[in-house]
């Protein structure tokens, strides 16, 4: 089914940035569609720390980019505090450190008028337990953790009711241009093979760290570096404040709490191509390692979950650490190569991204003849009803109080049940009907529990077919890629409980089912 | 001390899965005194096939009808595997003297000579097995024949779709096709569970009830097919039953474990095993062992909860069939495999980073899986110089290295096969410590 659509703005690219430009132009009063590959989140939008910036980590390094945070910190806060944990922050140092940047620290806050106070370490370590009892520095700062899913659902479920079109596994093959001017763009949908064409008149490529692959095909160019990042969630919450380690940045230095979890990273791997972006072995060691020197508990910790995203940066490839190259953003306007109506958004951060689609917005505006000014300075992120299940916790409470013995428990150790399932493939698209087991695991707990999907994905499955809303052969390939998807992050942690629990999960799975005998379709 | 309980025995088996039963059995076949020791069996998450040899090589995906040519290559190609070490007559003996005792113990298992049988699962892919159970032998008959058939499914029994499973069938059986209805007799309860209906169903009245409702439905169905509800002690009368009410071949599905094909197993070999005179300890688990001066092994029992010495064993020998990961047969370190009781050498790959694939599903198999204890012709695990650790120490089942049961389908076999080559080997050895001898 050929289809064709026609829009003032075609936003490409489904994570903060792109999510943000939906919801940027749509209360303007734009008309605008967001096409994604995959599904929300899929690139460094759903694999960072979660961490709302304080900007203090930024202090020395990047000036610019520590205000930035700091202002985006306090308007978010404000703006979307049902996706703000408002955490407090601390940045610690511990024997060995560098004596010179920890007193240089504080002074670097006060140029920038960036809140810091130094606290007692005795008075520290009450409060956090789990510091080391080599912490010889302690400041105080107003970082908080931000939840990417929830953050990024509000705004395009927010776009959507204003008329917004999203539509998920849909990739742009090609720009169709009429003298300086993208007319239309062909799309495939990754499933179905189903084409569409829309025709825009504004394109706005807010891909990350795909945005020099989607500019090439737009037949222009952007030069980014890919910096590989990989986190490690723990099984339970370490601290109750995001703890940064008090030295130039560098692995495994920061650990964020969100929830019952807390969240330790980064490495900075450069990498070539943006294909097997993985976490590995050897990088799972170094975090834990370092991450034990700060806090020594992470050494034993159990971890559920490993991932790894890449941070798009901007600029032609220094020989320092890259984290040193600027986390600021690029707000590219492709009538300088030669394309009319193209802009590249790419680079910056979590904290910033709705700085970034305003930005973004007010270029777009300019080009197509409205004055509507920004409204996501005032207007806040309302939790929608249709974000509901993404929300830790809200599972559970929610079976408590409903009592309804008909609606089955699909993933019993995250407690969904099959009316969340339902409800969740009601909202896919009209044009993509197919329900995707990792589609509904990005708008609820599914698989995130202790069985990791073992078990949830055959429930689920075998409910789908039930409500038609898979047929033929399509539930083995669904539970396999659902498993797959799951296995990334599991793959490196597996060692005590964990390795029991896959050894179990591949004795179903292949032993009793033989899906790996199955070739995938 | 004085006051903990002190037994003799002369073997004691390690584990309560598969490998260990079989051991009991054969043990007990050869009047051997057997105290057996484990906390859960793995037989629970058994889905009732009894897989021999399937898949050889997995990289190849490539699947034999027949297991013992598969053996054959499988040996030939892999000769650390386990099955090297028995030879076909041996691992024959086992599987039939197994059959057999599966017939005694009235969980009657049906086999294709010299070849494997295509079962359904509940996802709906076909696997090949070799021992099918009595109850799931008419869904093999009718898969093979296409015969018209009606599968069955329950409103509020997760997990188990009758249109998954006809969706899936239907490109190579068009005359497969699915029934959802209310199960009768049941509570006000909307979830089911398989072992509530399986009670349900040992009531008669509650199969009269259940034939009806199928019934109108039954169409020109020559065969139907049913989740492995059918009873828990008395399977055959409840299948028999029903198939006499409504006049076709019925069968079992096996649902996702643990399922009650796995329960049924356990219990009944449970009851066989012990009524044949072996001493099992359950619930139980071994919290250290060590060897006496004269060579015997002194085991020290406690509950799964505590590590507090309830009991000691002395035996003359021990086979060690705890499992894998799962039965806690080895354990997984950061940095490495462990054998925790004897802490014998395991065979593993030399880094952490090279256990598991980046695809779940990869073909080849999982490096890790390949793990395990290495063993002499008399089922010894043996150290680096390829020695036996100790004379009188014996391993079978899934805790061996070189062979990946889950993706050779051979996790039965393997089990029943190595635990008969375990008790042969102690047998043959003749290990003599009179029990007078034996002091605690």
């Amino acid at each position: 089914m050929e289809k064709n659509l026609k829009t003032q703005v075609l936003i490409i690219g489904g994570g903060a940035t792109g999510a943000g430009v939906a919801r940027d132009l749509s209360l303007r009063g734009v008309n605008c569609i967001l096409v994604e590959k995959k599904d929300i989140n899929a690139g460094a939008s759903g694999a960072n720390h979660g961490l709302l910036h304080s900007g203090a980590r930024y202090v020395s390094s990047d000036p610019e980019s520590a205000k930035e945070c700091r202002d985006e910190n306090r308007r978010l806060k404000q703006l979307a505090p049902d996706c703000v944990e408002e955490t407090g922050g601390l940045f610690v140092a511990v024997e060995g450190d560098d004596e010179k940047f920890i007193a240089d620290f504080p002074g670097y806050c006060d140029n920038i008028d960036l809140p810091c106070r130094q606290i007692d370490i005795s008075e520290a370590r009450e409060a956090e337990p789990a510091l080391s009892d080599k912490t010889i520095a302690v400041y105080e700062v107003e970082d908080a953790s931000i939840d990417p899913f929830k953050l990024v659902l509000e705004n395009i479920t927010d776009a959507q009711k204003l008329g917004c079109k999203f539509f998920r596994h849909l990739k742009v093959v090609k720009f169709n241009k009429t003298g300086n001017n993208i007319k239309t763009v062909n799309l495939v949908n990754k499933n179905t093979g189903e084409t569409m064409s829309i025709e825009a008149d504004i394109v706005v490529n807010a891909t990350g760290a795909w945005a020099g692959q989607v500019a090439a095909l737009a037949g222009t160019h952007i030069d980014l570096i890919y910096s590989k990042g990989t986190l490690l969630i723990t099984h339970s919450r370490i601290t109750q404040r995001v703890v940064n380690r008090l030295r130039p940045p560098a692995d495994a230095d920061i650990l964020v709490p969100g929830g019952t979890v807390s969240i330790i990273g980064t490495t900075s791997l450069r990498m070539e191509s943006l294909d097997e972006i993985k976490p590995t072995v050897a990088e799972v060691d170094r975090i834990v390692g370092e991450g034990a020197s700060m806090m020594p508990v992470l050494e034993t910790s159990r971890y559920i979950r490993a991932y790894s995203g890449v941070r798009p940066l901007l600029g032609g490839g220094g020989k320092g650490d890259d984290r040193s190259v600027t986390r600021g953003f690029d707000l590219v306007d492709h009538a300088k190569d030669g394309i009319e109506n193209f802009i590249t958004i790419t680079g910056g951060k979590l904290t910033t991204f709705r700085l970034m689609a305003e930005k973004t917005a007010d270029l777009v505006c300019s080009r197509i003849g409205v004055s509507a000014p920004c409204q996501t300075r005032k207007i806040p992120l309302i939790s929608a009803h249709e974000t509901r299940w993404a929300v830790p916790g809200f599972s559970p409470k929610n079976w408590f109080n409903s009592h309804d013995k008909d609606d089955l428990l699909l993933c019993e150790c995250e407690m969904v049940p099959q009316s969340a399932i339902e409800e969740i493939v009601g909202y896919f698209d009209i044009f993509d009907k197919h329900a995707d087991l990792n589609g509904i695991g990005k708008r609820s707990r599914i698989g995130k529990g202790s069985c990791q999907g073992n078990f949830c994905s055959l429930r689920i499955a075998a409910y789908l077919y039930d409500r038609d809303h898979l047929s033929s052969d399509q539930g083995v390939s669904e539970i396999k890629s659902f498993l797959n998807e799951r296995w990334k992050g599991q793959r490196c942690l597996l060692w005590d409980t964990p390795v029991v629990q896959v050894e179990l999960q591949e004795a179903m799975h292949c032993g009793f089912f033989g899906l790996e005998l199955n070739p995938d379709s | 001390m004085t006051d903990i309980n002190k037994i003799y025995s002369e073997l004691t088996i390690i584990g309560t899965g598969m490998a260990g039963m079989a051991a009991a059995y054969f043990a007990s076949k050869n009047k051997i005194e057997t105290t057996q020791i484990g906390i859960n069996s793995g037989i629970i998450y058994s889905s009732g096939f009894f897989d021999l040899m399937g898949v050889h090589p997995i990289e190849d995906r490539k699947t034999w009808e027949n297991p013992w040519q598969a053996i054959d290559k499988l040996v030939s190609d892999i000769p650390d595997h386990p099955y090297a070490r028995l030879g076909r007559s041996n691992i024959e003996s086992a599987m039939d003297q197994f059959m057999e005792f599966m017939n005694e113990a009235e969980r009657p298992y049906m086999v294709r000579k010299n070849q494997n049988t295509k079962v359904i699962t509940p996802v709906g892919t076909v696997k090949s097995t070799y021992g099918v159970p009595r109850s799931m032998w008419a869904g093999a008959v009718a898969l093979k024949e296409k015969h018209p058939c009606l599968i069955v499914d329950f409103w509020g029994l997760k997990a188990f779709s009758a249109k998954q499973i006809t969706d899936m069938l239907m490109p190579r059986w068009p005359g497969i096709r699915p029934l959802r209805i209310s199960f009768p007799a049941v509570g006000p309860s909307s979830d089911l569970y398989p072992e509530q209906m399986a009670r349900s169903l040992e009531i008669e009245a509650n199969r009269i009830q259940l034939a009806e409702a199928i019934r109108p439905d039954l169409g020109d169905a020559a065969a139907l097919g049913l989740p492995a509800i059918l009873g828990i002690y008395k399977p055959r009368q409840v299948r028999e039953h029903l198939e006499e009410l409504l006049g076709v071949d019925i069968f079992e599905i096996p649902t996702i474990p643990p399922s009650l094909p796995g329960l049924r197993l356990k219990e009944a070999i449970e009851a066989k095993i012990t009524g044949r005179g072996v001493r099992l300890l359950s619930q139980k688990r071994v919290l250290s062992a060590a060897q006496n001066t004269d060579g015997t092994f002194e085991l020290s029992i406690g509950d799964r909860a505590t590590s507090e010495i309830q009991q000691i064993i002395g035996c003359n020998a021990v086979i060690l069939a705890g499992g894998r990961f799962l039965g806690m047969g080895l354990h997984a370190g950061r940095k490495k495999i462990r054998e925790p009781l004897f802490d014998l050498p395991v065979f593993q790959p030399e880094d952490r980073a090279l256990w598991h694939q980046t695809n779940f599903f990869d073909p080849r198999g999982h490096q890790i899986s390949q793990a395990g204890l290495e063993i002499d012709d008399s089922f010894r695990p043996t150290d680096l110089a390829g020695k036996p650790v100790y004379d009188n120490l014996f391993a079978a089942g899934s805790i061996l290295a070189h062979q990946d049961w889950m993706r050779q389908k051979c996790g039965a076999g393997l089990s029943i096969a190595t635990a008969y080559g375990a008790v042969k080997a102690f047998k043959k050895l003749n290990i003599e410590h009179p029990t007078s001898n034996i002091e605690f």
